[in-house]
């Protein structure tokens, strides 16, 4: 049983590990840009809000699977391979972008009001607004959207697994569903939940620690 | 120091414009704390924020130290800025970042060095009189302490000028005063000019040299504090006067059980430091019984408010009133 799950638990750990560092290269940005660039904020520019959040709505309405074979043609451009748990990091990363950028947004937008107004009347220029006052007042809560975000792909994850990206959920399709060893899904899913537990866990510590307010 | 021509501010409603500032004008003398007060939504906290452009006026001018700030690009306006400080009524700290980080922010966006920095924000520290609370966080603070951490955050780059938004409305009455004393010491020793904007009409007369009146947007009233006591033109300046005049005492007191007549004695100036009562007695001969009284302490003046009870012959009685009349003293009969 040992040697089923290490080899799969390390392969989600890896999964969702890059996919995470990778969505929110991708998503932090666009969460910023939504918030600076909506009417009233720090850098209005209506159309360019339009036109992103269109856009991340339309991601995000996409079902993963569809989005993942979809995006087969990128991941074989990226990393040569539409299989396997390396090749799953691309439309995982790519899926969890939009969800990320709305969780930033919804993080950065918390940030009262008040504080930005005093960067401005201090002559603060848009980044050291966003570097130095957004981003740090809004910490403990974008460390909360983070959590949320790797339980998220640890989700997907299990998901792309269906679709040959290894990883547990993978592992629990394949003996339970297929060979119908049910004690190897049930510890899969068993491990999986651990997973999340204790990444939530590890979160909400971390942002409450953190937190001054 | 501050010019302020023909001011108008619509704020857009969809095809609708509400002029939340119509036509204003008035200008602040340089060392001068200024004071704007009118009721909840008479357009102060709009006028103020149009001076730093954190609002856009939609006309007018306003000129600051000779620069016509309505005509800086984003550039300009940014360093134009630096000279100009702001305070708020929810102070606007960082809640992440302690006494010490708030102060140092200004200064770091500017381009200081580790060291200068650690020097000013020291020094502002002691300044406001906080320096045991340096590595606190705002959660940590009082509203008065909070306040002076802005405050020390808004001196952080030498401004010319410091706009106050209601600094003190979220603050009790004993750290109300100690923030305008505060705010008046900046002005005695750093010479800056402050324009005070506030609901309170006990600001205006501890530290305001000159005060505006807002009404629906409209500076209906301009005029010194000491002018504003004694004769108050617009029905909001009489308003806010009557209401720090109306002691608790005087509730109490019913005329009808006294036998001479109570009246209510007003003066101001150096009225209020000569010894008219007792001259009145000698003079006329009649009794004179203090029933309530107060002087308060206006910027440059004091101004008191007396109820006596005269007894007396009734013409002596009326001489005494007539008397004190003729000594620019206002005489009230309860
Ligand atoms: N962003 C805005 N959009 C539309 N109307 C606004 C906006 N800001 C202020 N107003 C309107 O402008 C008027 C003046 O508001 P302002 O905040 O300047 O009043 P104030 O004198 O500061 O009141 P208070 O004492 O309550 O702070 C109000 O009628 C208000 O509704
Ligand atoms: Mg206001």
């Amino acid at each position: 049983m040992l040697e089923l799950i290490l080899p799969s638990l390390f392969q989600t750990v890896y999964m969702v590990f890059f996919s995470t560092v990778f969505s929110l290269l991708l998503g932090f940005p666009m969460g910023v840009l939504l918030v600076i660039t909506e009417k009233g904020g720090i850098w209005e520019k209506p159309t360019l809000y339009r036109i992103l959040d269109s856009i991340i709505n339309i991601l995000r309405s996409f079902p993963f699977l569809i989005l993942m074979v979809l995006l087969f043609p990128l991941s074989r451009l990226i990393v040569g391979k539409t299989i396997g748990t390396t090749a799953t990091i691309v439309p995982l990363s790519i899926a969890a972008a939009p969800f990320v950028a709305r969780v930033i947004e919804t993080s950065l937008k918390e940030v009262d009001k008040g504080v930005i107004e005093f960067g401005q009347s201090i002559g603060a220029t848009v980044p050291q607004i966003i570097f130095k006052i957004l981003i740090p007042e809004a910490m403990p809560s974008l460390i909360m959207g983070v959590t949320l975000t790797i339980v998220n792909i640890i989700g997907y994850s299990a998901m792309a697994g269906a679709i040959g990206g290894g990883g547990l959920g993978d592992l629990a399709i394949r003996y339970g569903l297929y060979r119908f060893q049910t004690d190897v899904m049930v510890v899969s899913v068993f491990v999986i939940v651990l997973l999340v537990q204790g990444v939530q866990f590890l979160g909400n510590k971390l942002a409450s620690k953190i937190n001054k307010k | 120091m501050i010019e302020v021509q023909n001011l108008s501010k619509c704020f857009q409603n969809g095809n609708e414009c509400i002029w939340a500032i119509k036509n204003v004008s008035f200008h602040v003398n340089r060392g001068e704390i200024f004071g704007i007060i009118g009721l909840s939504g008479a357009g102060k906290s709009t006028l103020i924020r149009c001076l730093n452009r954190l609002e856009e006026p939609t006309e007018g001018k306003i000129i600051i130290d000779g620069v016509d700030m309505t005509a800086l690009d984003k550039r300009e306006l940014r360093s134009k800025r630096k000279e100009i400080a702001m305070i708020f009524q929810h102070f606007n700290l960082l809640s992440q970042k302690t006494a010490y980080e708030n102060i140092a922010l200004p200064l770091e966006l500017t381009g200081l060095s580790k060291k200068e920095i650690d020097l000013r924000v020291n020094e502002l520290l002691e300044y406001v009189g906080l320096k045991d609370k340096k590595n606190a966080y705002p959660s940590q603070l009082s509203g008065g302490q909070k306040q002076r951490v802005a405050i020390a955050r808004a001196l952080a780059n030498n401004p010319k000028i410091l706009l106050s938004d209601e600094a003190t409305s979220a603050l009790d009455p004993k750290t109300t005063k100690s923030i305008l004393e505060l705010l008046k010491r900046i002005r005695d020793e750093l010479g800056l000019t402050i324009v005070m904007i506030t609901h309170q009409i006990e600001v205006v007369k501890d530290i305001c040299d000159r005060v505006a009146i807002m009404e629906n947007g409209e500076i209906v009233e301009i005029s010194t504090v000491e002018e504003l006591f004694r004769r108050p033109k617009s029905k909001t300046a009489k308003a806010f006067i009557s209401s720090l005049k109306s002691n608790v005492q005087e509730e109490f007191i019913i005329s009808e059980e006294f036998k001479g007549k109570v009246v209510r004695l007003s003066f101001w100036g150096d009225n209020a430091k000569k010894p008219i009562v007792s001259q009145v007695i000698k003079k006329f001969n009649i009794d004179v019984n203090i029933l309530s009284g107060n002087i308060s302490q206006l910027m440059s003046t004091s101004a008191g408010h007396l109820i006596v009870e005269l007894e007396g012959e009734d013409e002596k009685v009326q001489a005494a009133i007539d008397y004190l009349r003729s000594r620019d003293i206002e005489v009230e009969v309860i």
